[in-house]
């Protein structure tokens, strides 16, 4: 049972200071969000939705509605999921090799994926500079691809590796016994079973990469600016808090659809062991 | 048996070891050349390492990076341990708002904490300003945030560290005339050390690591290494900075050995984290 004086010896500091630093943060920025901006930087009443209108796409001088913004959401979208499919695709076969190997060796390999895991971000994002340069490709969509999936793929491979390596693989020789062709053996009794860890995976590469704006910033170039660049660009040289705030919002709405639907399909278990 | 894999899962598999170690070996010789603009090669030099140990403000930035890292670490690895215990030890209906609560600050889109920390902290500042007394942005400020995203990682490390453990433990501790404290102090907190150590050396490297979080609640006085580097790549690459990469490299190659040393698995139990 927990008792109140339990729950200040143990869970409360913690769950203290998220509410400080995390929940309170969040609410002022909705605050925000509804307030206008006067100039500079500055933010003042009255209250509006105007900010949520232009996230929206409705252009509040021209009283029309411009969907410049969804457009650099779908960009976003569209951009996150077509690198998490890359991911997918030099991921997913690398974790079954991994899993598959001899437990020292495992172990070993394991440590290679690690490294450049832990090397920092930018240090990570920057060296493409260096590769792709000779070639013209910074900036480009191209240098924006290459980044992301090279900064978010260990994000990947580790959840699923997870899921690989408890794969019980009597049901693919059973499969096979039985008469399924490899390929068929295959999904009928390999891929369910590793189907949390690779929801995990494309969860952890998914949601960094919408949220980005450092990839696009340094090796994109303005023209496949992202919605993380938007929201940065208000925080900067734009000045428009309010706008930026309700661009945070459609941001963080996306992630935790994301997540509501993750949460849906692997219960709390699934959440507590997405990282 | 299913040892053997097919040669092409091999081939594919060291493919994508390539493209992981690719950027980084280009990343180091290139900190060797002695050419300004980094496309050729223009023979061997450790020059720009010099370069590198004389800038002043490199040597600030690491400084200020290390002191983040620290004394962040150690505040969120004690908050941290204690949610992973509580979460372990004591079963409450609040369980699943407490765990979206810990998940919230590892899936929220870094961009989005850090502008809603600067608007915290501007606020709290214009609160403060009418009792006359006020703070910058900077050391603080920072030290706060990378908290804030520290303290899950670690919970959620000891937690499934002690997931396999039996709770009676504790209790067998107390019937045996252990007080709380003795029974937390001799038999938990053995049980989580290497859960605790593990997170804390998580906790200590995205320190290191976060550039998003710290350039939005850092202000203008206070660097930090990646935001260092970030300013240096956006006015344009210079061969120091390569070599400045090539050392935290280096850096983090030590860490992680010493710290796969450190945690190496007791046979037996499978190690996770």
């Amino acid at each position: 049972m927990l008792t109140l004086r339990r729950f200040f010896a143990t869970l409360g500091p913690g769950v203290l200071w998220l509410a400080v630093f995390l929940i309170v943060p969040v609410a002022i920025m909705f605050g925000y969000s509804l307030l206008t901006r006067t100039d500079l930087a500055q933010v003042g009443g009255p209250l509006t939705l105007e900010s949520w209108g232009r996230v929206f796409g409705y252009d509040a001088l021209f009283r029309e509605w411009v969907p410049d913004n969804l457009r650099v959401l779908g960009r976003s979208l569209l951009i996150a999921g077509f690198s998490t499919l890359l991911c997918i695709l030099m991921g997913y076969p690398l974790a079954f090799y991994i899993a598959r190997q001899p437990a020292r060796r495992k172990s070993f390999l394991l440590l290679l994926l690690i490294i450049p895991f832990w090397t920092n971000f930018l240090i990570r994002v920057y060296a493409w500079i260096l590769i792709l340069r000779p070639f013209d490709l910074v900036p480009s969509l191209t240098a924006t691809f290459l980044g992301m999936v090279y900064a978010f793929l260990p994000f990947f491979v580790l959840p699923v590796y997870s899921s690989v390596e408890k794969v019980d693989w009597r049901l693919l020789e059973a499969a096979q016994d039985l008469g399924a062709s490899p390929i068929k053996a295959f999904m009928a009794a390999v891929f369910p079973q590793t189907l949390p860890g690779l929801i995990a995976g494309i969860l952890l590469t998914f949601i960094p990469a919408l949220g980005t704006f450092v990839v696009s910033d340094i090796l994109g170039g303005a023209k496949t600016a992202l919605i993380g660049n938007l929201v940065q660009n208000q925080f900067g040289q734009a000045g428009d808090w309010p706008y930026g705030s309700a661009l945070s919002f459609l941001l963080m709405g996306a992630v935790l659809v994301g997540l509501w639907l993750y949460a849906r399909s692997a219960g709390q278990k699934g959440l507590e062991e997405l990282i | 048996m299913m040892r053997r894999t097919h040669p092409a899962l091999s081939a594919w598999a060291w493919l994508v070891y390539g493209f992981l170690y690719l950027p980084i070996l280009v990343l180091i010789i290139f900190s060797f050349n002695d050419s300004k603009f980094g496309a050729t090669w223009a023979g061997f030099t450790t020059k720009w390492y010099g370069v590198l140990l004389a800038r002043e403000d490199v040597r600030e930035a690491l400084t200020n990076t290390l002191l983040v890292a620290l004394s962040s670490t150690l505040i969120s690895t004690v908050l941290g341990t204690l949610v992973g215990l509580g979460l372990w030890r004591y079963s409450t209906r609040f369980r699943l708002p407490l765990t979206f609560l810990l998940v919230t600050p590892i899936v929220i889109p870094d961009v989005v904490m850090g502008v809603s920390l600067l608007m915290f902290y501007s606020l709290v500042r214009g609160g403060l300003e009418l009792t006359g007394w006020t703070f910058e942005n900077g050391f603080w400020t920072v030290m706060f945030a990378h908290v804030t995203f520290q303290i899950s990682y670690v919970a959620l490390t000891v937690r499934s560290r002690l997931a396999g453990y039996d709770r009676s433990l504790e209790e067998a501790a107390r019937d045996l005339g252990a007080s709380s404290v003795q029974s937390f102090l001799r038999v938990i907190l053995p049980l989580a050390l290497p859960g605790v150590l593990a997170g804390a050396l998580l906790a200590f490297t995205l320190s290191l690591d976060d550039f998003v979080v710290t350039y939005f609640t850092s202000g203008s006085g206070f660097r930090t290494l990646p935001v260092l580097i970030y300013t240096s790549v956006k006015k344009g690459v210079t061969p120091d900075i390569n070599a400045l990469s090539t050392l935290l490299v280096l850096f983090t190659v030590i860490a992680i050995i010493a710290a796969n040393a450190i945690m190496r698995p007791r046979p037996g139990r499978r190690g996770e984290a």
